[in-house]
């Protein structure tokens, strides 16, 4: 039997992934990923050996974000100025103006419409899946993903003028 | 041919590229007569590819050390050997593992012992530094070691049994530190005696045994403490070391 910590920590790249894409913001996501790390780590022995380690994960990590949102609300003046620090360290990488507009994007869709695509769009989960995720039905999972893809699709056509900006660099 | 009404649902399962084959090249041919859907469809599977090009490259990062999952130290300390590194690949006591899942107190019972096994096979071998006290100066290493766990602690004298005491460590344990007695016969065999906190000051334990690739280990926890004896001998005689023990620590 190979160590839980072990195929725990297999996981944890993409928690990251997923918790930066849905906070947009590099020190929340991973406050997010530890505290999802911390509780699954006491809970552990909850884990049914054998199932899908990853969506357990991923649950646990869904209700610590949906839990904090209040909290979340009031950080949000600090998150915005952690994050612009980030930005001019970063700013050089190629993707990323690609990057901050994708994720200023992101954070004009609710958040059950963001975590719904990202599931779903970035990190492969089935919409059953996603659904079992989130705690909702399927037909939920749907229609957040609808709705979600063509709101960001919206936001994103309008964005037209930040994209302009690219070639001044 | 009949063909089934494309739904929201076949444009999104479209973009995930869940559909069957056939199903796809409807959805397809559907595309090339709506530019409106065609042109919903190849936004959202940019979208996706945009995702993977943002976020991707976080799967690469070094991880910042807070979120490398918490690991106890001696299994740090054990990966410096490399036959112990194999010891524990190959199962270790995967054996205590296995029914550890179904209950917490169960699963914690078998991690200290575990531990203790493993601190028996990283110390025990050691030549010149087997201990940090040695026993000339038993009276400081008890001291220090009992302020250190907070608990009045005690090495026991197994001399009768024909083991003296070597000295003693303090080991880190998942909830605090941790004392290691270690003991030898006149052939070199060492027994070490493994001493924790138990979180109920009031608990009591029967003896329990588990054996894994040499190492056996009787453990108990008694009037708030927790005892594993570890040592590469027959059950017999550890059983009656650590009765011994146990005798002493409850006179």
């Amino acid at each position: 039997m190979a160590d839980v910590r072990v195929l725990m920590e297999e996981q944890i790249p993409r928690l990251r992934r997923y918790a930066r894409a849905l906070t947009g913001d590099r020190s929340s996501a991973d406050d997010l990923v530890q505290d999802t790390l911390e509780r699954a780590l006491s809970r552990f022995h909850l884990w049914r050996h054998g199932s899908d380690l990853r969506a357990w994960l991923f649950t646990i990590m869904h209700n610590i974000f949906v839990n904090q949102a209040r909290t979340r609300l009031r950080h949000q003046h600090e998150a915005l100025e952690s994050n612009a620090a980030v930005e001019s360290m970063r700013a050089r990488e190629p993707d990323w103006l690609e990057l901050r507009d994708l994720e200023s994007a992101l954070a004009q869709l609710p958040h059950d419409q963001r975590a719904v695509l990202l599931l779903v769009g970035l990190e492969q989960f089935t919409y059953e899946e996603a659904a079992r995720v989130l705690g909702v039905p399927v037909g939920t999972v749907m229609s957040r993903l609808s709705r979600g893809r063509e709101r960001l699709r919206a936001v994103l056509a309008a964005g037209g003028n930040v994209s302009a900006l690219k070639v001044v660099k | 041919m009949i063909r089934l009404p494309v739904t929201e649902a076949d444009l999104h399962a479209y973009v995930d590229g869940i559909l069957p084959a056939e199903r796809a090249a409807e959805i397809e041919a559907y595309l090339a007569d709506h530019p409106e859907d065609a042109a919903r469809v190849s936004s959202y599977c940019e979208q996706t590819a945009a995702l993977h090009r943002a976020f991707d490259p976080i799967l690469d990062e070094p991880l910042p050390r807070r979120l490398e999952v918490p690991r106890p130290v001696w299994a740090r300390a054990a990966l410096r050997y490399a036959a112990l590194v194999a010891w524990i690949a190959l199962g270790g006591v995967a054996g205590w593992h296995l029914h550890a899942y179904h209950a917490a107190s169960e699963y914690e019972a078998t991690t200290w012992a575990r531990r203790a096994a493993v601190a028996h096979v990283v110390y025990s071998p050691e030549v010149r530094h087997p201990v940090e006290v040695g026993a000339s100066e038993e009276a400081h290493l008890v001291r220090w070691l009992s302020k250190r766990l907070g608990a009045s602690v005690k090495a026991p004298y197994l001399g009768d049994l024909g083991y003296s005491l070597v000295g003693g460590r303090l080991l880190p344990g998942d909830r605090g530190p941790v004392a290691q007695f270690m003991y030898q016969d006149g052939k070199g065999q060492r027994l070490t005696l493994y001493v924790r906190r138990d979180a109920d000051k009031r608990r009591e334990t029967a003896f329990r045994f588990a054996r894994e690739r040499g190492v056996g280990v009787f453990y108990w926890i008694d009037a708030g403490l927790g005892y594993a004896l570890s040592g590469e001998i027959d059950k017999p005689e550890l059983l009656r070391v650590a009765t011994a023990v146990y005798r002493q620590l409850n006179p």
